[in-house]
């Protein structure tokens, strides 16, 4: 057994360190307070090929494996949780639907530009009526000479409207199917496309600067080619998409804790009370100790999921748990490093702030707390 | 043209240091190494010329150090750099300034050049000796503190920082110069370049390589650390509690009188 991270991977952790501490983190405040989409450090991540990390080179990816792309998630989170979604989804979530189960020729239109990162795509699964039931997709396309007229609404769709973004891939019901389950199959959806339209960005509690939004569709028009993968295994296949992506956002949840946490032992060691530094009061310390605990422990659990992609396992068990167990960690630990903080966390200058409204989230995207648990049993075969 | 950028290995600069009461030596153990923050300034005015020239142009890490900062000449070489030297030998160890650019220049004449680019100093030493020495003991012409360098053709044009302002100079190669940080941004090195720089070659040598007619390393050294002390800790300013402005520049005209600077 061997915890070193490789050579390679420490290099991709320390330039995403440096690019996080040095690029995003100044900016973190302003970008939350603004909810501005920071198309720059987009532009810088695409230039260091984060944001096509795990794609081979022939797709336009930097070959990278999935421990070097937590690696990535984490350092960003640590200075701004917004960035590090706006690259999880990006990756996890909009491009890899396209590489696990598109053409050659689908690859080359869609996938290259979004591994170099010159484009964004969304993955449209939630429906306002279909949130944790995925399947109770209301949205409907039909196969009319040789075009897909598609009719229905998604919600909460991850950079769905940036103006770099080039379209979406949806779950929609294709036929009736059998035993009384609608046959439901995944669409590729341009932007330009006649009849497809977003609306005004959410305004959010937290991730403020990533871009999510309600994607509406009347009679809009793809060609029959557009089908992803195979016709009536669209569930599946997102399903799939997703198990991946836990590892992503388990990654995120674990480098903005790391990030609250070091804010609170800075702040510990500067604030004094009672003549000496809140650092020297057993209460405080415990605290401490208790977060640092749980946040390696989550990392370990991230890390091992990721690994276990690596080298071909079946991860989907290992990366709920890390989901589900790094998601509450990350509550856990923003909640005391705002006590830490006292008033002052309660300030919007203090950037533990920001991180107990961005972390939220965490518990609820790509399946909740509750239907993770549902995940494990069923893995568990209860 | 082949271009070599000499690159210190130094203690991370944010890291809290010690010096061994003992050796008089920092204490190196349990601190990261990295790059000197300076040097990245110098790799990435050599990537920038050879990018500008593309004409085949080549980009050479030199470094002396131990065999350990191998991980570190990576992160040079993924920024883009060709390939790398190490001068690594025990016997170096101690080596003061004099010695150190002994040894490193006879390294450079084994592996040639025609620009040596230098940062201007390092983050632990920080003698700022080493560009000057280095030029003195090859015989070739040094340009220390270059905030802009062009190649134009055969020419490298080079404006120098002064304390006043600034010396343009126009040098045939080989040439030794020391940049400043204001000459460019250093890149960060891109995935792709971490990727790739685990095939680029990094090149050994040993002080049996060299041929020395002296000693280097401590035995060698004509300098020796005789004490070492830390500064004095900064005593509490005098502060003054007074009503408005008028009555505060009053405290403070007293004050200089009192220390008789007025
Ligand atoms: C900022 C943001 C970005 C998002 N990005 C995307 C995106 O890019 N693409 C996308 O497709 N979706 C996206 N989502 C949607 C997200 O995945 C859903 O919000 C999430 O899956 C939960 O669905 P819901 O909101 O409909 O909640 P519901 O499913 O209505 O859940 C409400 C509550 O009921 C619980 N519950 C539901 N079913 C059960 C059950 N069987 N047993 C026990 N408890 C249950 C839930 O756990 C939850 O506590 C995003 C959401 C947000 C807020
Ligand atoms: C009195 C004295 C005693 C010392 N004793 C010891 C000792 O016992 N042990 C010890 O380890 N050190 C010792 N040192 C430090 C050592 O001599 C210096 O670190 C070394 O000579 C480089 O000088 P510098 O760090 O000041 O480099 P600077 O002159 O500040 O560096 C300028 C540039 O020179 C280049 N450069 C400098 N060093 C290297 C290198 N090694 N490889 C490649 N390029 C380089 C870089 O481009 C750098 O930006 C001592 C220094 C002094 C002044």
């Amino acid at each position: 057994m061997d915890f070193d991270l490789t050579e390679e991977q420490k290099a991709i952790q320390s330039l995403c360190r440096e690019f996080a501490r040095d690029e995003v983190a100044p900016r973190a405040e302003e970008m939350d307070r603004n909810e501005a989409f920071p198309y720059d450090l987009v532009r810088t991540m695409a230039e260091l090929g984060l944001m096509g990390l795990p794609f081979p080179e022939k797709y336009g990816g930097a070959g990278g494996d999935t421990v070097s792309y937590a690696l990535a998630v984490m350092e960003i989170a640590h200075a701004d949780a917004s960035t590090a979604i706006t690259l999880a989804a990006h990756v996890s979530l909009g491009a890899t639907p396209l590489f696990l189960f598109g053409t050659e020729e689908q690859k080359a239109r869609y996938l290259v530009p979004l591994a170099r990162g010159e484009r964004l795509w969304g993955f449209g699964l939630t429906e306002p009526g279909a949130g944790s039931d995925a399947g109770a997709t209301q949205t409907r396309a039909v196969l009319r000479d040789g075009t897909w007229i598609i009719n229905g609404t998604k919600a909460f769709i991850t950079n769905s409207g940036t103006e770099i973004t080039a379209g979406t891939t949806i779950t929609a019901v294709t036929g009736d199917g059998t035993n009384g389950r609608p046959e439901i199959s995944n669409l590729i959806v341009p932007q330009e496309t006649p009849g497809f339209t977003r609306s005004k960005k959410y305004r959010k509690m937290g991730w403020r600067a990533s871009d999510t939004r309600e994607l509406s569709f009347v009679d809009a028009a793809v060609p029959e080619e557009n089908l992803l993968g195979v016709r009536g295994k669209g569930l599946q296949q997102f399903l799939t998409t997703l198990d991946g992506g836990r590892i992503s956002v388990a990654a995120l949840s674990v480098g903005l804790a790391a990030g609250a946490y070091d804010e609170a032992l800075k702040y510990a060691k500067e604030r004094r009370q009672f003549g000496q530094a809140i650092s020297k009061f057993q209460a405080i310390q415990f605290k401490l100790a208790d977060m640092l605990t749980e946040i390696e422990h989550a990392r370990l659990m991230v890390l091992r999921a990721a690994w276990e992609k690596d080298v071909g396992r079946d991860f989907a068990l290992t990366a709920s748990l890390a989901k589900l167990y790094s998601g509450e960690v990350s509550r856990r630990v923003v909640n005391e490093a705002v006590q830490i903080h006292g008033g002052y966390g309660f300030m919007e200058e203090y950037p533990v702030s920001r991180f107990y409204r961005d972390q939220k989230i965490n518990e609820i995207g790509e399946g909740t707390n509750e239907v993770q648990r549902l995940v494990i049993a069923r893995q568990m075969g209860l | 043209m082949k271009i070599v950028v000499t690159v210190k290995l130094v203690p991370d600069t944010n890291a809290d240091k010690r010096i061994d009461p003992g050796t008089k030596r920092l204490v190196r153990t349990g601190i990261e190494t990295v790059l000197n923050p300076f040097d990245e300034y110098a790799i990435e005015a050599a990537l920038q010329l050879k990018e500008k020239r593309n004409d085949g142009s080549t980009v050479t890490i030199f470094t002396m150090a131990p065999e350990t900062g191998k991980e570190i000449v990576r992160k040079a070489l993924a920024m883009g750099a060709d390939d790398a030297v190490m001068l690594s030998d025990p016997k170096l160890e101690g080596s003061d300034v004099a010695g150190t650019s002994y040894a490193m220049a006879a390294a450079l004449k084994k592996v040639g050049y025609d620009l040596l680019l230098c940062g201007t100093q390092s983050t632990d030493a920080i003698t700022g000796e080493v560009p000057g020495m280095l030029a003195e003991y090859l015989g070739v012409p040094g340009l220390t503190y270059v905030r802009k360098l062009e190649s134009d053709g055969e020419l490298l044009k080079a404006q120098r920082e002064t304390e006043t302002g600034y010396i343009d100079v126009a040098v045939k190669p080989p040439v030794l110069i020391s940049v400043t940080k204001s000459i460019n941004e250093p890149r960060y090195p891109s995935l792709k370049g971490i990727m790739g720089a685990k095939k680029k070659e990094i090149k050994s040598l040993a002080l049996s390589d060299l041929g020395l007619e002296r000693a280097v390393g401590s035995d060698g050294a004509k300098t020796e650390v005789i004490a070492l002390a830390s500064p004095d800790v900064r005593g509490k300013g005098k502060v003054v509690t007074v009503a408005d402005g008028a009555e505060g520049a009053s405290a403070i005209v007293d004050f200089l009188k009192e220390k008789k600077l007025i």
